[in-house]
């Protein structure tokens, strides 16, 4: 019985992720409940006392509106950061792509399984997130399941977007910048926190275009059960496209290191 | 088993390799000689296919890489220049973990894995992860884990760079076993005592291009003499021995570290050297090796 070639690939990081997924997996969730807690209680109770905060967050309470929106920022950060230094090690460090290039496998495949392998790793953490969500009264919702493989692919998204650049670099010294210039701003400006019409016009267009705010948006509406037909195909189009593009990519860079 | 005519690999700008025929034989031991930069590498990753050929042709096993790649890699074993096993994982795992890449069933790559460490004697280290290993250690795992396809043809890229002289000669005993069991060698390096020990074949390869090709006893006795003697003189001297030395032996080769004299008889060399009331701090009757085949070929030695 025979292994689809991409299902191999994903194999491999089974077998690394079998020693440290406890730890991996608990430290990936501390953040989203920290922000849950120190946001959502704290923040919560000043924006709550004001009753025009209300209706621009669709008439809920903050902690109601934020939940959802950390489903999407968890996955594009585990995302992004698994396709950052890991990424890298696999052609350099560890050398496991190369290992990988030298079996009868392709760098199509192989780019094949790490999208399955973002899909899980991402998967997981979503879902931790969403067990949370879960449990708290004000965010638990139906909805919220619904928003799990909307958020695990706006991880993907970023993951494949970040693979593409990553996989045609030699050196991590620029690592650091990606996670400052571009994950910690769309973190803070990609509408989790508040809706991205109070920011100034100027740079609310800016949101429209990531895969982060089409992901937190559709989060949220399913949550609230307010979810129109048109808005979310848009959202999930938006979400597919980046995939695909950065899958792409991907093959393409891929192919052209690992078979120079 | 390998055939390749005018095979050239271009970077760029740069050719890496020039030109070059070569035809490998099933069951053969193979090998490529030369210093860094001579091509070699990229010669390998040519018939390893994960680099494509950028003229000429190549067909291995008949097939040609940029249509079969897969199923050319499929069949054969790959030794690379750096070992790229999986550190945080345990023996066992990296090499059921590879074996899984050629979709070898779970069980079935356990029982090989188990054979292949019993194989390069690492079955004790069974469960450690592989950061705790010494180079040579890691060396054989990787040998290991390039037979767990059971391959035709292995591929070695300078498979003992870098190792002491005894896990040098546990890998060349490990290799001469392959050998025997019918597995087509094709290695690189830059140790003529490699080459002499593993090589049926080679050739030499300089600048992108093969500057000789035989079996090594052959290429010693076209390109060189049968004994050579090597003299030190203090330091700095050597070029003022040579019009001393100038009729004696067949060749001489001033190095800046010693003077080799090249001849069918070294201690008679040597005898005529003092008959010239010369004196050497120290000489050394050796026999000729591959190293001095290329210090004739190219003019220079092949571990700079």
């Amino acid at each position: 019985m025979s292994t689809l070639p991409s299902v191999r690939v994903w194999e491999s990081h089974l077998y690394v992720m079998r020693r440290i997924w406890k730890t991996d997996v608990l430290l990936n969730l501390l953040q989203p409940v920290l922000f849950i807690l120190g946001m959502g209680l704290g923040v919560g109770s000043l924006v709550d006392r004001r009753v025009e905060s209300a209706s621009t967050l669709g008439d809920v309470p903050y902690l109601t509106f934020l939940g959802p929106g950390l489903m999407a920022t968890t996955a594009m950060m585990i995302g992004a950061f698994e396709a950052l230094w890991p990424l890298l090690g696999g052609f350099k460090w560890g050398g496991s792509f190369e290992a990988m290039a030298a079996t009868e496998l392709t760098p199509q495949q192989v780019v094949r399984g790490e999208v399955l392998w973002w899909t899980t790793r991402c998967g997981i953490s979503v879902l931790g997130v969403a067990v949370v969500l879960l449990c708290i009264p004000e965010t638990r919702s139906i909805g919220i399941v619904w928003a799990v493989p909307v958020a695990t692919a706006c991880g993907v998204a970023f993951a494949a977007l970040t693979g593409s650049w990553t996989s045609t670099r030699e050196f991590d010294n620029s690592f650091s910048n990606i996670s400052r210039l571009v994950i910690t701003p769309l973190f803070l400006f990609g509408g989790a926190f508040y809706p991205v019409s109070s920011l100034p016009d100027a740079i609310e267009p800016i949101a429209y275009v990531t895969p982060l705010w089409h992901a937190v948006e559709l989060c949220r509406d399913l949550s609230l059960h307010r979810a129109g037909w048109g808005e979310s195909l848009v959202h999930v189009s938006v979400l597919v496209g980046f995939i695909v593009v950065g899958w792409i990519m991907c093959q393409r860079n891929f192919a052209k290191r690992l078979h120079r | 088993m390998i055939v390749g005519e005018n095979l050239v690999k271009r970077f760029g700008d740069f050719e890496a390799v020039r030109g070059i025929d070569i035809r490998i034989e099933r069951g053969e031991s193979f090998g490529f000689l030369g210093p860094n930069g001579a091509g070699k590498s990229s010669t390998m990753r040519m018939i390893g296919c994960v680099s494509p050929v950028s003229s000429g042709s190549l067909r291995i096993f008949g097939l040609d890489p940029a249509s079969h790649g897969a199923e050319i890699r499929a069949r054969i074993g790959v030794v690379p220049q750096l070992d790229n096993l999986d550190t945080e994982l345990k023996l066992i795992d990296n090499l059921v973990v590879y074996g899984r890449y050629f979709d070898i069933p779970r069980k079935e790559c356990l029982r090989r894995s188990e054979e292949l460490l019993d194989f390069v004697q690492l079955a004790d280290r069974r469960n450690d992860i592989v950061e705790t290993l010494s180079g040579g250690m890691k060396r054989r795992l990787t040998i290991a884990r390039s037979l767990i396809n059971q391959p035709e043809l292995l591929l070695l890229d300078e498979p003992t760079t870098g190792l002491d002289p005894q896990a040098r000669h546990i890998l060349w005993d490990r290799l001469y076993r392959l050998k025997q069991q019918g597995v087509t060698l094709v290695l690189t390096t830059h140790y003529m005592d490699e080459a002499e020990q593993l090589c049926d074949r080679l050739v030499v390869m300089d600048g992108g291009r093969i500057v000789a090709e035989g079996a090594p006893r052959q290429l010693i006795v076209d390109h060189s003499s049968r004994e050579v003697l090597e003299l030190r003189f203090p330091a700095g001297t050597n070029a003022d021995f040579e019009s001393a030395l100038a009729d004696i032996g067949d060749r001489r080769e001033v190095l800046p570290d010693r003077v080799l004299i090249y001849g069918h008889d070294g201690d008679e060399l040597l005898r005529l050297v003092h008959a010239r009331d010369l004196h050497p701090e120290s000489a050394l009757v050796r026999r000729s090796t591959l190293e001095d085949v290329f210090l004739r070929l190219t003019g220079r030695s092949l571990v700079e």
